[in-house]
């Protein structure tokens, strides 16, 4: 018998690599997307986890939403990232300070 | 007692492969760590009972986002020394960063609270009973306006893509029809003189 607080930590866990994973690889662009679907795919886990223990479908209706938002988010993310490779001829997230901001 | 072993067995698989994703020096081969850690949480999500969820993930996930992911991968040739500097500097920063995340999550989640009774209301589902069914007499009545609005999302999203990442060269062969009106004799044909060839070499050449 699984119970809440094993899937919330398992959740947390993900979470955590997944930031230090943003900390790590600040150069690369592309484990960086890597790393934003890590952190939503254990969102999705929270919500399942609460959807099952609840006995409430909801949660599995906003995880259904989220799929929908992160898949449209990686094919723009990957876009930007090809015409970024095509004018910098890089993926380096150093390389992107032309606005100087 | 086995389905605590399958969710340990498959949390562990998820854990080690969201390390390797993020230390990996390649980024071909976060990628499909990335794959397997998709891989594992589908398992954890079909122990959840949330089945049709579970299958549009490895469908969604690893049969369209990844494969997007790895063709970008292999079609940009990237610079693996100066991609992995500064991995060694800012490993303390990250650590602690995470360390300190893991604390504060695990004030939280560690409490009796989630514990209590309110969380123990798993339905004993019969064996007819379906997921997919449930989930889309929901979605299709309650939520209809929210999902046609996720169509339009997704159909921003190819036009956004398509159109970011479309060359600006000249794909079709079409003629501007005003330059074609003014264009004069002398922009096409151009007049040779030059003298006639003999008729014995004409012959010789047809014979």
């Amino acid at each position: 018998m699984i119970t809440l607080p094993e899937v919330l930590s398992l959740a947390a866990l993900l979470f955590c690599i997944s930031i230090a994973g943003i900390f790590l690889n600040r150069k690369n662009v592309i484990i960086l997307l890597m790393c934003i679907e890590l952190m939503l795919l254990s969102v999705n886990m929270n919500f399942i986890a609460f959807s099952h223990f609840l006995g409430d479908i909801h949660g599995q209706i906003f995880v259904f939403f989220i799929l929908t938002v992160a898949a449209a988010e990686a094919a723009i993310g990957l876009a930007i990232l090809v015409v970024m490779f095509r004018s910098k001829g890089s993926i380096n997230v150093d390389d992107l300070d032309s606005m100087k901001g | 007692m086995i389905e605590q072993i399958v969710f340990y067995l498959f949390s562990g698989i998820l854990l080690l492969s969201a390390t390797m994703v993020v230390v990996m020096r390649n980024p071909i081969h976060s990628a499909l760590f990335l794959v397997l850690s998709f891989f594992a949480s589908a398992a954890i999500w079909l122990l959840l009972q949330a089945e049709f969820l579970a299958i549009a993930l490895v469908l969604v996930y690893v049969g369209a986002v990844m494969v997007l992911f790895l063709f970008v991968v292999m079609m940009l040739d990237i610079n693996l020394v100066t991609v992995r500097e500064g991995f060694a500097r800012f490993l303390p920063v990250g650590i602690t960063v995470a360390v300190l995340m893991i604390a504060a999550m695990g004030l939280v989640v560690g409490s009796d609270y989630f514990l209590s009774d309110t969380y123990m209301a798993i339905k004993s589902v019969g064996s007819d009973y379906s997921n997919t069914k449930e989930l889309g007499l929901t979605l299709y009545t309650q939520y209809l306006y929210q999902f046609e609005i996720a169509g339009a999302i997704l159909l921003v999203a190819i036009i956004a893509a398509i159109s970011l990442s479309m060359s600006k060269s000249k794909v079709n062969k079409s003629i501007s029809p005003e330059d074609q009106v003014f264009v004069k004799k002398a922009d096409r044909l151009r007049i040779v003189k030059m003298q006639s060839e003999s008729n014995t070499k004409n012959g010789e050449s047809e014979a």
